[in-house]
């Protein structure tokens, strides 16, 4: 129930802060946009009314804790926990630090399915457990939430979090026989001229603007591979050859690291679904590894180990 | 004024085609963008405003620049040759009088007496630009308060007001006169009309924001005060906000080598990137994101008005709001600055 929830991370939060046990804690902020949130930093308990808890709390918090050296409370929903596992694995947060105060998620909406399924400007929208009233100023619209998830949440296989100190609400029950590839499986089946013809036509509008790597918990390069100039591996212009190098690079980037929180998605102003490349290479990782990304902290990635016992030939 | 019936709308869009390329809004995925119009595309006009600006149509995303070739066989061998100067006369329809207020901004950095950029000044000179006034303003909408209206005639050459059947419409200079005569757009039409509609429009703006007292205050003070940690903290160093704002117009420029030919780009750049400020040295006088977030307001709302003496470098359109990703509301950021 969402108001309980809010309360519980309310509570948590300035429990934390009273008893120093973080230096900060890392939520949301009611946003100044409907069906919007934005990232907030509380450090002192009589702050923490300012965090909130809705179907609106969609951007990977793991991002914002990246080489911090503070002590962090984090609201983490499963997601999150996945990427603060691999995080901790990588080295760019110790478990020591944080206090993970995990959240069961049943799903984020996805904002412009909304605002392209209405014909208003939506000055509110109010959410009744899995029923939202999307109000205009003389129209409103209803929708079941199933309907209006993001792509990625509607396919999640790990809502409840991993990893973490405090949980503030029941896990949430995970839905049976999700078919996570069904839509990567209809793009491997497409002959190559489609295929590529799919891929030009999904990236065609891309600005470079970066959203979806600065967004992404794992793109944390001191100098990303698309501002390197000695060697200038990839051009800065809008060119269809650049940009589609830059998908695909770093999505191969995020391979056995990416756990889909849909991040990208979610802050790519031209509402480019460039999951698909990044879905491909992790069922690749499950076909090929059985491996699922910051499912715990004590096994490492496989593109990043090496096990005597892996099967390729040409490494013995 | 002038009134024009919507068939006549399309006739006389037809007509300019023999003397102008036609910009304007189209449709492109889920949003509208401006682009030069295909031979039978008509302009899409009654959305609220195109996800990114105006701003590409004089001042494209990546442009190039000059090309050169060292291949002897080639007849400029060893030359430069410039590109993107040779501009026809172009019509850009359907634009909002924030972005087209938006050029008058960005003229001030372009075409100033040191160091005028006939990348941007030749293109903006050719271009008549056809304004399409707003009746339904966004809750994100505040250009009444930097000095536009939903009815602002600052930067356009005629300004259209969609009512029922037909439009109203005002030319506004002599670039408005010809085209709106090579248009055949002669009709006589009511004032009283347009102006009914603009105090209309006008109530409908329901978001202001102060930034009078941000003038007079002293630049270290802005600099220097305490709320950036906060206002940053979200931010992703993305570079939505400034290649959606119709005033940002920081720009890149880069050789692309192939062999013994090449060109060189212009590309849109961003303060909000690392690499903007990074130095050949390898110093970086803004590494910390807190200190980029800083510039941008501190440019949009002090820097550009204590140089220029004139009012703030935004336009109120409230693309950054609508697209930042993790929200964070520039009219927060003027509050906080108006009451340091």
């Amino acid at each position: 129930m969402v108001t309980t929830t809010v309360e519980k991370i309310r509570e948590l939060s300035a429990q934390l802060l009273k008893d120093k046990k973080v230096d900060m804690v890392i939520g949301f902020q009611k946003g100044s946009l409907p069906m919007s949130n934005e990232p907030v930093m509380v450090k002192r308990p009589a702050d923490v009314d300012k965090l909130v808890w809705d179907s609106h709390c969609s951007v990977n918090l793991a991002s914002y804790l990246t080489d911090r050296k503070e002590k962090i409370g984090v609201i983490a929903k499963g997601c999150d926990t996945r990427n603060i596992a691999t995080h901790i694995i990588e080295n760019k947060i110790s478990r020591e630090q944080l206090t993970i105060i995990g959240v069961p998620c049943s799903g984020m909406i996805d904002r412009r399915k909304v605002m392209n399924a209405v014909g208003f400007e939506i000055k509110e929208l109010i959410e009744e457990s899995d029923r939202v009233i999307a109000k205009g100023d003389d129209a409103e619209k209803r929708f079941n939430k199933a309907e209006i998830l993001q792509e990625n949440c509607a396919v999640c296989s790990h809502p409840n979090p991993v990893l973490f100190d405090e949980l503030v609400s029941d896990p949430v029950e995970v839905k049976e026989g999700i078919d996570r590839y069904a839509d990567v499986r209809e793009i491997e089946a497409m002959e190559t001229d489609a295929k590529w013809a799919y891929f030009e036509d999904l990236l065609s509008n891309c600005i470079r603007c970066y959203a979806c790597r600065n967004a992404c918990p794992l793109c944390y390069c001191p100098t990303c591979f698309v501002d390197e100039s000695e060697p200038q591996w990839v051009g800065k212009s809008s060119d269809a050859v650049d940009t589609r190098t830059f998908h695909f690079l770093r999505a191969y980037h995020c391979a056995g690291r990416c756990t889909d929180c849909g991040s990208c998605e979610r802050v790519c102003p031209m509402g480019i679904k460039m999951r698909a490349f990044t879905r491909k290479l992790e069922k690749d990782c499950l076909e090929s590894f059985n491996w699922q990304a910051g499912l715990n902290i004590e096994q490492r990635p496989p593109l990043d180990s090496f096990n005597p016992a892996d099967p390729d030939q040409f490494v013995k | 004024m002038i009134k024009i019936q919507k068939q006549d709308w399309e006739k006389g869009l037809e007509k300019l085609k023999s003397g102008y390329e036609l910009f304007g809004p189209v449709v492109d995925k889920d949003a509208w963008e401006f682009r030069k119009l295909e031979p039978d595309q008509l302009p899409v006009l009654g959305m609220a405003n195109t996800r990114l600006s105006a701003k590409s149509t004089v001042f494209p995303q990546s442009q190039v620049m000059f090309r050169y070739s060292l291949e002897p066989s080639k007849e400029d061998s060893g030359g430069m040759q410039a590109e993107g100067l040779d501009v026809k006369p172009r019509a850009v329809l359907g634009i909002r009088p924030c972005d087209a207020a938006s050029f008058q901004l960005v003229k001030k950095n372009f075409d100033n007496r040191e160091y005028p950029d006939p990348y941007w000044v030749k293109p903006f000179e050719q271009t008549t630009f056809i304004g399409f006034a707003c009746d339904q303003p966004l809750q994100t909408c505040f250009c009444t308060s930097v000095g536009g209206g939903p009815y602002g005639e600052a930067g356009l050459d005629l300004l259209f007001s969609e009512n029922g059947d037909h439009f109203i419409a005002k030319a506004l200079t002599e670039k408005g006169d010809i085209l709106a005569k090579a248009a055949g757009w002669q009709t006589e039409g009511d004032a009283a009309e347009l102006e009914a509609k603009r105090v209309a429009a006008e109530k409908k703006i329901s978001t202001t924001v102060a930034t009078d007292r941000i003038k007079t205050s002293s630049v270290l003070d802005l600099f220097n005060a305490p709320f950036w940690e906060e206002i940053a903290f979200a931010c992703l160093n993305c570079g939505t906000c400034t290649f959606s704002c119709p005033t940002c117009w920081c720009f890149d420029i880069q050789d692309e080598v192939k062999g013994t030919e090449g060109k060189r780009m212009r590309n849109w750049d961003s303060c909000m990137f690392p690499l903007f400020t990074l130095e050949g040295s390898g110093h970086n006088p803004r590494p910390k994101k807190e200190q980029r977030v800083r510039q941008r307001f501190m440019h949009k709302l002090k820097y550009y008005p204590d140089k220029y003496g004139s009012d703030v470098q935004c336009v109120g359109c409230g693309r950054c709001i609508q697209l930042c990703p993790v929200n964070i509301d520039i009219r927060q950021v003027c509050e906080s600055m108006n009451n340091l």
